[in-house]
């Protein structure tokens, strides 16, 4: 390793030794100064966001972020043998997951005051799984993918139990065990692909591929077998239909925090795996797996809008929520593959599919966030997380209800939020590529889900309440609340920053 | 049209939002949140009077002005410009909206439940109206157009009356039905080939409108799928459903902005987009925007005849009137000659007349509501002697409505009638029926409300005290105002709709 492979791998190793101090100082803090310990681990975030800066300046060389090399400036981005790269599109994830990592730190102050034990471990833990998070994003060999994809979920694991009651173990263990046997999927079918091309790195895969286009349809049995395993052990990290099974559980047992983090920071880096799988390694492939792509995105969509009608619980229904929109966001993928003519496109991403997926996992963090934020802190003090307790909020917490509201209202996609634009964003790609259908489909499944998010602000603001007492929240959680929901309205009124951002990052994909 | 920013309209749009936010963080106690709120009204109502009054209406003035333009989202994938602008067409729909918001704001003096929740809605509603009236690109026009349902649907199941929560949600039901039609034009026409923008001002030019190449959706159906969002609006028979309930049941205040501005936005968006974007379809349809406008004068005339719910009745009443708007703009649809103006500046001037007439009706029967707890028209009747300037006003707004001469209503009604008969005879004919239906029940409401026997139990009956007599004042003077010198906003409407008939007499006969 040389002095370079140490620059570029630098942020990787400073959230992991983030981590590590948060452990390490746990170990000398009094009870009574545990309570610091989450702005210990804010602090130490600083590390590595400062380092991802420095290389995000160093890649682009200027400040316009369409313009700029894709290389550093003297050598490779890849390094370790080419098993990361540490590209624009690494650090566009490194971003999102850093600043999703620290608003739920900040949101879980409060929250870990309940937690007699382990607060060292609650904080240290997300950073890990963080870290996993990140290196899948940079991930471009199968090997390297496997053991990022594992480091991020173990702690997962570990924190969803983390209440220890009856509720979160069985997350904790559903999520493990699940996990597991997705994972045992995933190297079934990373090995089938290894088998047939002789390579784990994605670039050597890809140019395996693009010489053997066989006369065999799908190119090849085996490589078939390959990728719909693959995709199987990614769909469980997607919360993608029909890999879904967990989700709805784990919300509802799970620490909120937990829950916010997994659907946000774990769903974005599993969409960034994918992309870069399918995107770098398959997409010369003889198997329109597009259309995969486009059947797990149409039943998610259904699947996730269709059962979240009938649920009580609010935690429960975020779980359907997630669901359904892992489908809006599989859309934007599927519609990267074809053009309208059906011919394949080149790999250079003409089509805005990629751009507007990670747009719109942009977008669907900070509506994400804001909601189980405002759902912490209600659920704490009501102690409850039925809908139908939610009654009167408006008049109890005047602000924790129109946030709550807003946010609804930008998973819906109503404009002037971020989700909305998303949403505009990966239909136009869908059309655009010929995906009409699925486009409609959408469109419709979006109307849909309007009636269940809408119920939760009808409860709030026109049913009468069940008690007076106001609900007050910590300066630490409001922090995070607000910051989450200014970003869910900045990024609708002012979406240019983040799809630039975006496209430069899907750019460096193609190279 | 000159790229720039002035900010004269940026202010105008927010205004009011930033005011809700004020008052949201800031502004205690229910008396300041009421003064804030007067205040933030007068603010708009003041720069909407400002923008029309310094509206160039010269000849040769350019004709989109006070631009504000700034890259809103760059061109990676969508192409959206932050584009908000008046042309002769929207600056005095921008006045009446600032003209309604103050008298909403002072209509609600009395609402005592969630003061401060109450006006923050009222004020996000403005700015959503008045963003639909000034923005010229679709997405941010259509993100206006979104941002107005959330407002009214909580101002109709809180503050509401009666079924509030039913007609709160049929209204939200079938705005959101029509909105996602339209958004499926919106991104048809954005997708077409050699488009790429959201641009209403290029859209409309002649150089660079749609033509019937490389569209996904043919022409005809864009123009329907726009149509459709827009006719639920205004709304035209038998799209209408949701607009009794959502009337009769929402506060004063609400119906006033209702009936006054949202309304209006339908009738708008149809001039600006079906007429301006697809002139060759609105020729090719006038016959079916006639035909749907005689049957909604009618069919609302004839129903408000039998309303016993002084709010129902005028809620009907105002889809009878919005029919004109389309009998207006079916005035295109001329078997040969050149058109004129006349036809569409009838439609533009109905909707802003109806936008006062209605408004002020709304605000008189608020008030006799309040006061005698009832708006079963049986149940009253010999109201003017214990409320004078209550009946005096109503029978303004009243006289108006049916079109007497003098007052607003007359002008516009003639206009839409001399033009659309050049067109469409007989039809005409029958929708001027529609005005004779509308002097019955406009005066046979008023005799059983305000006249005939004195009733016992409304002795104690007080008149409006100032700050409810003032709204009904700024109402009275636009509507006689208007009557009496109609060019004041006939020719303001004619210079934003002479370069629309321009492009149409081109299309027309080809």
């Amino acid at each position: 390793m040389s002095v370079h492979d140490f620059y570029v791998i630098s942020p990787y190793l400073a959230m992991a030794g983030a981590g590590l101090l948060v452990i390490i100082l746990d170990l000398f803090l009094p009870m009574r100064g545990k309570g610091l310990l989450p702005y210990i681990a804010l602090a130490a975030l600083t590390g590595p966001f400062v380092l991802s800066l420095i290389q995000f300046y160093d890649l682009s060389g200027t400040i316009n972020l369409l313009q700029g090399s894709e290389a550093f400036s003297t050598e490779e981005p890849s390094i370790l043998l080419g098993t990361l790269s540490v590209d624009r599109f690494a650090l566009f994830f490194n971003f999102l997951i850093m600043g999703a990592t620290a608003l739920v730190v900040l949101a879980s102050t409060e929250y870990v005051r309940n937690m007699e034990r382990f607060q060292g471990e609650y904080f240290a833990l997300i950073l890990f799984s963080a870290t996993g998070m990140m290196l899948l994003a940079a991930a471009t060999e199968l090997i390297t993918i496997y053991i990022s994809l594992e480091l991020s979920t173990l702690p997962l694991a570990a924190l969803a139990a983390f209440l220890m009651n009856r509720g979160s173990s069985e997350a904790g263990m559903k999520f493990l065990i699940i996990g597991a046997i997705s994972s045992a999927l995933m190297l079934y079918g990373m090995a089938l692909v290894f088998g047939f091309t002789g390579s784990t790195q994605l670039s050597e895969i890809s140019t395996a591929i693009g010489q053997a286009a066989g006369d065999a349809p799908f190119g090849n049995y085996a490589l078939f077998v390959g990728i719909i395993l693959m995709i199987a052990g990614f769909g469980f990290k997607l919360s993608a239909a029909p890999f879904q099974m967990w989700v709805p559980d784990v919300y509802e047992g799970a620490p909120t925090p937990v829950v916010a983090f997994l659907s946000v920071a774990s769903k974005a880096a599993a969409f960034a795996v994918v992309l870069r799988v399918f995107f770098t390694g398959f997409f010369d492939v003889a198997l329109d797996w597009g259309i995969l792509i486009a059947g797990l995105a149409a039943a998610s969509m259904v699947i996730g809008n269709l059962v979240a009608i009938s649920q009580s619980n609010i935690r429960r229904l975020f779980g359907y929520s997630t669901i359904s929109h892992a489908g809006y966001i599989l859309v934007g993928v599927a519609a990267g593959v074809k053009s309208g003519d059906g011919a394949f496109r080149a790999p250079e991403f003409a089509a805005i599919g990629p751009d507007s997926v990670l747009f719109y996992l942009g977008a669907y963090a900070a509506a994400n966030l804001a909601a189980f934020f405002a759902i912490t802190i209600i659920g704490s003090k009501i102690e409850s997380d039925e809908i139908s307790d939610y009654a009167g909020l408006v008049t109890r917490a005047p602000v924790l209800a129109m946030v709550l509201a807003l946010a609804l209202l930008a998973l819906i996609g109503v404009p002037p939020t971020g989700i909305f634009i998303a949403k505009l964003y990966i239909f136009t790609a869908a059309v655009d590529s010929g995906l009409i259908w699925l486009a409609i489909l959408g469109v419709i499944n979006s109307a849909v889900s309007a009636y269940y998010y809408v119920r939760i602000i009808r409860v709030m603001f026109t049913q009468p309440a069940t008690s007076d007492e106001k609900i007050t929240a910590a300066p630490a959680p409001l922090l995070a609340l607000g910051l989450a929901g200014a970003a869910m309205v900045f990024m609708g009124i002012a979406p240019g920053f983040v799809m630039e951002a975006a496209q430069g990052a899907v750019r460096a994909l193609a190279v | 049209m000159t790229e720039g920013y002035n900010g004269l309209l940026t202010a105008t749009v927010f205004l009011p939002a930033v005011g809700a936010l004020f008052l949201l963080l800031v502004v205690r106690g229910d008396r300041n949140v009421r003064a804030f709120a007067v205040l933030i009204a007068l603010g708009d109502l003041v720069l909407s009077l400002v923008v029309f009054g310094f509206f160039d209406r010269s000849e040769g003035a350019d004709r989109f002005q006070f631009v504000d333009q700034i890259t809103w989202i760059p061109d990676v994938g969508l192409n959206a410009n932050f584009l908000l602008t008046v042309d002769g067409l929207s600056a005095p729909l921008v006045a009446l909206t600032g003209l309604l918001g103050m008298c909403a704001v002072l209509a609600s003096w009395h609402i005592g439940l969630r003061v401060k929740e109450y006006f923050i809605w009222l004020l996000v509603l403005q700015t959503a109206v008045m963003g639909v009236f000034t923005s010229m690109d679709l997405l941010l026009f259509f993100l206006f157009w979104e941002l107005e349902l959330i407002p009214m649907f909580m101002l109709i199941s809180v503050w509401g009356s009666g079924r509030k929560e039913y007609s709160a949600m049929k209204f939200l039901i079938f705005t959101i039905l029509g909105s996602a039609f339209m958004l499926v034009g919106i991104v048809a026409v954005f997708l077409t080939a050699g488009v790429g923008t959201f641009n209403m001002v290029e859209l409309s030019t002649e150089a660079t409108m749609l033509t019937s190449a490389g569209l996904l959706i043919p022409l005809s159906g864009l123009f329907w799928l726009f149509f459709v969002g827009f006719a639920i609006k205004l709304p035209i028979w038998p799209l209408h459903t949701w607009l009794p309930d959502a009337h009769t049941d929402a506060p004063t205040a609400a119906s006033v902005m209702l009936a006054g501005v949202l309304l209006k936005m339908g009738g708008y968006g149809l001039l600006r987009i079906n007429v301006g974007m697809f002139p060759s379809q609105t020729d090719r349809f006038a016959w079916a925007l006639v035909a749907m406008g005689v049957v909604s004068v009618l069919y609302g005339a004839v129903v408000t005849m039998r309303q016993t719910d002084l709010k129902r009745l005028i809620a009907y009443s105002s889809i009878s009137h919005m029919g004109l708007v389309l009998v207006g703009i079916g005035s295109v649809g001329i078997a040969q000659g050149t058109l004129t103006v006349t036809g569409l500046n009838g439609a533009a001037m109905q909707l802003f007349t109806h936008g006062t007439v209605t408004g002020l009706l709304f605000l008189t029967v608020g008030l006799v509501y309040d006061k005698t707890h009832t708006r079963y028209i049986p149940d009253l009747g010999g109201l003017a002697g214990r409320m004078p300037v209550v009946a005096v006003a109503m029978l303004i707004a009243g006289l108006a409505s049916l079109g007497l001469p003098g007052l607003s209503g007359f002008v516009s009604e003639l206009l839409v009638f001399l033009g659309a008969y050049r067109a469409y005879a007989w039809p005409t004919v029958l929708a001027v029926l529609g005005i004779v239906l509308a002097a019955g029940y406009i005066l046979w409401m008023m005799e059983r409300t305000f006249f005939g026997p004195r009733r016992e139990r409304f002795a104690d009956l007080t008149d409006a005290s100032l700050v409810e007599a003032a709204p009904l004042a700024l109402m009275v003077v636009t509507i006689i105002g208007v009557g009496v010198w109609p060019s004041l906003l006939t020719d303001v409407f004619e210079s934003g709709l002479n370069p629309m008939v321009d492009v149409l007499n081109g299309v027309i006969h080809k």
